[in-house]
């Protein structure tokens, strides 16, 4: 049996397995208890299990790293699920100048920091897009917690979440490619396939994905789950094979469900994504070496200094765009500070690499400090921009170039 | 009416809003699960909520009704200001000898003087019903009369 191949053992398999599920559910309400995310504990419980951790476990890593895989596969799945043709459509439209900024004012600082440490050209790539990608999972859940979900500068936050999940359809592939490690014009050759199959299964997704929706509705929610759940490795596998990265086939498959179909899976889902991106997270951490994060931790925290101030202009310029006043555009910078799974998804790309792990390190420190400071300067944000309106008056609305306001600050 | 905006947000439902008379700025937010936010804009800063109100899918339903200036509630209203006319909610039991049969067949009108004016079936409303709808069991019969005229269709629709 695979679980026990390492210690020969099952009974041990499911005594470590329980006793880290166990901890994991303390730490879920901890972090749910002080309305934080729960990414943050995960990966610090994973270094204590992992090697030359405190408690170093004896369970199969073949085992759980399929398992991790999985995770990740789900995490994506239910991400592709959140949106809508529709509304991927309309995100592309008014948000691809945002999207742009976003993904320059924000994958540089990774991607100079990796050269900064002398990484290779693909390490530094993946930290760039670690400091890139904004958290939907944390975001999402911020703005309905500080009930900001009718907020003026909201619509702006989320299409640039969106654009940035489709930004990953071209970036992941991108980044597999460079992390084979190939000669130039093989990677270009890979590259070109990779994002050749994107394209195909987007396009298939648009032009069939209602039909797939409906053949699937049809059945009970045991057979939606395990349709769904088959559907997503199966696609995850191919894409793997053709070289794209499996996450991005499991987020094309979230993508493609559409109607009724997609909120019944996605509620079908949910639980089984916890479980599983559970096991991602303390695994990834897990491979991390806990003596060799405290050599990461002074440049996560310069990273995360810069990257939070490249997502205050970021959150800025987006909200200026929708004409909103200075106070929202702070709050939507503020708000779009948390990196979270996908940053963890992208440097888990790169453990095979040279520099993996200290790459893994850096990623880790950087999402610890990010998921927490994020949602903290979304609360804190609005208490700043109160303060500051109170002596000041909200007399000095926007300046937005062409928008003319009326007498309460809204674009005419 | 006021004119009503339309903006989608992505992974999450979509939000209408409108300015009230008053110059309110509201705005109804609708989440995929069926699960609504009423959100009322801040004067000082337009673009956050000073109120969000969390309804679920039945508190939507109760506040709708209350809102909407529905048949029952125009003639309550109506039936209120004049004096001498009473309104009353008549349940149709399973036992009732109303129960199946259409208002014509029961001959409120012309045995009591009262009208029935409305009928609530599960979550919709009948309104002004006419003398070939039928009274299921469950049905609530809206009616108005005089107090004595009640008090006999009372009697009619239990005995």
């Amino acid at each position: 049996m695979i679980v026990a191949a390492a210690s020969g053992d099952a009974a041990t398999a499911f005594i470590e397995i329980g006793a880290v599920a166990l901890v994991l559910a303390v730490l879920a309400r901890i972090a749910a208890r002080f309305g934080f995310t729960a990414i943050p504990l995960y990966l610090l419980a994973g270094l204590f299990v992992g090697e030359g951790g405190l408690f170093p476990l004896d369970v199969s890593h073949d085992f759980i790293h399929v398992v991790a895989e999985i995770g990740v596969l789900l995490l994506l799945l239910t991400l592709g699920l959140e949106y809508s043709v529709d509304e991927l459509r309309h995100g592309l439209r008014t948000g691809t100048p945002t999207g742009v900024f976003d993904a320059v004012a924000n994958f540089t600082p990774g991607f100079v920091a990796g050269v900064l440490l002398g990484w290779s050209v693909a390490a530094a790539v993946l930290l760039g897009g670690v400091t890139w990608v904004s958290s939907s999972g944390i975001i999402a859940k911020v703005l309905s917690d500080l009930d900001r979900l009718g907020n003026r500068e909201t619509p702006a936050i989320l299409n640039l979440l969106v654009i940035e999940d489709l930004a990953m359809a071209v970036f992941l592939p991108i980044a597999s490619a460079l992390v084979a490690g190939r000669a130039l014009g093989a990677t270009a050759g890979t590259i070109a396939i990779a994002l050749a199959v994107v394209a195909t299964i987007i396009g298939l997704a648009f032009r069939f994905g209602d039909r797939l929706s409906a053949l699937l509705d049809r059945g009970g929610d045991e057979a939606l789950l395990l349709s769904v759940f088959g559907l997503t490795l199966v696609v995850g596998g191919l894409a793997q094979r053709l070289e794209v990265s499996a996450a991005i086939g499991a987020f094309l498959v979230g993508l493609a469900l559409s109607g009724p179909v997609q909120t019944r899976a996605g509620t079908l889902i949910a639980p089984l994504r916890d479980l599983f991106a559970a096991v991602f997270f303390v695994f990834f951490s897990f491979q991390i070496d806990p003596s060799k994060l405290a050599d990461s931790l002074l440049p996560a925290a310069l990273l995360t200094i810069v990257g939070v101030a490249a997502k205050i202009a970021t959150g800025w310029f987006a909200a200026r765009r929708a004409g909103v006043a200075r106070p929202g555009r702070v709050r939507a910078g503020a708000t779009l500070v948390a990196r979270g799974e996908f940053s963890i998804v992208i440097a888990s790309l790169g453990v095979g690499l040279h520099d993996g792990v200290k790459l893994g390190a850096v990623a880790a420190g950087f999402v610890l400090f990010t998921a927490l400071v994020g949602p903290l300067a979304a609360r804190y944000s609005s208490a700043f921009v109160h303060v500051r309106g109170h002596h000041r008056g909200f007399d000095d609305r926007g300046d937005v170039a062409g928008v003319e306001l009326d007498d309460r600050g809204r674009p005419r | 009416m006021p004119d009503i905006e339309e903006t989608m947000l992505p992974g999450v439902g979509v939000r209408h809003e409108f300015t009230t008379a008053a110059g309110e700025r509201v705005a109804v937010l609708t989440h995929r699960t069926g699960r609504r936010e009423l959100a009322i804009y801040d004067r000082d800063d337009p673009d956050t909520c000073r109120t969000v109100l969390h309804l679920s899918s039945d508190d939507t339903v109760a506040l709708s009704e209350l809102l909407a200036a529905s048949q029952v509630s125009e003639t309550v209203r109506t039936a209120q200001r004049l004096e001498g006319v009473a309104i009353d909610w008549l349940t149709v039991t399973d036992a009732s000898p109303v129960a199946g049969r259409t208002i014509g067949d029961g001959a409120f009108r012309t045995n009591t003087g009262v009208s029935v004016v409305a009928v609530i079936r599960a979550d919709s409303t009948i309104p002004a019903p006419g003398p070939q709808t039928t009274l299921e069991p469950g049905d609530i019969a809206v009616a108005v009369g005089t107090p004595e005229g009640l008090q006999r269709l009372h009697t009619l629709f239990e005995s």
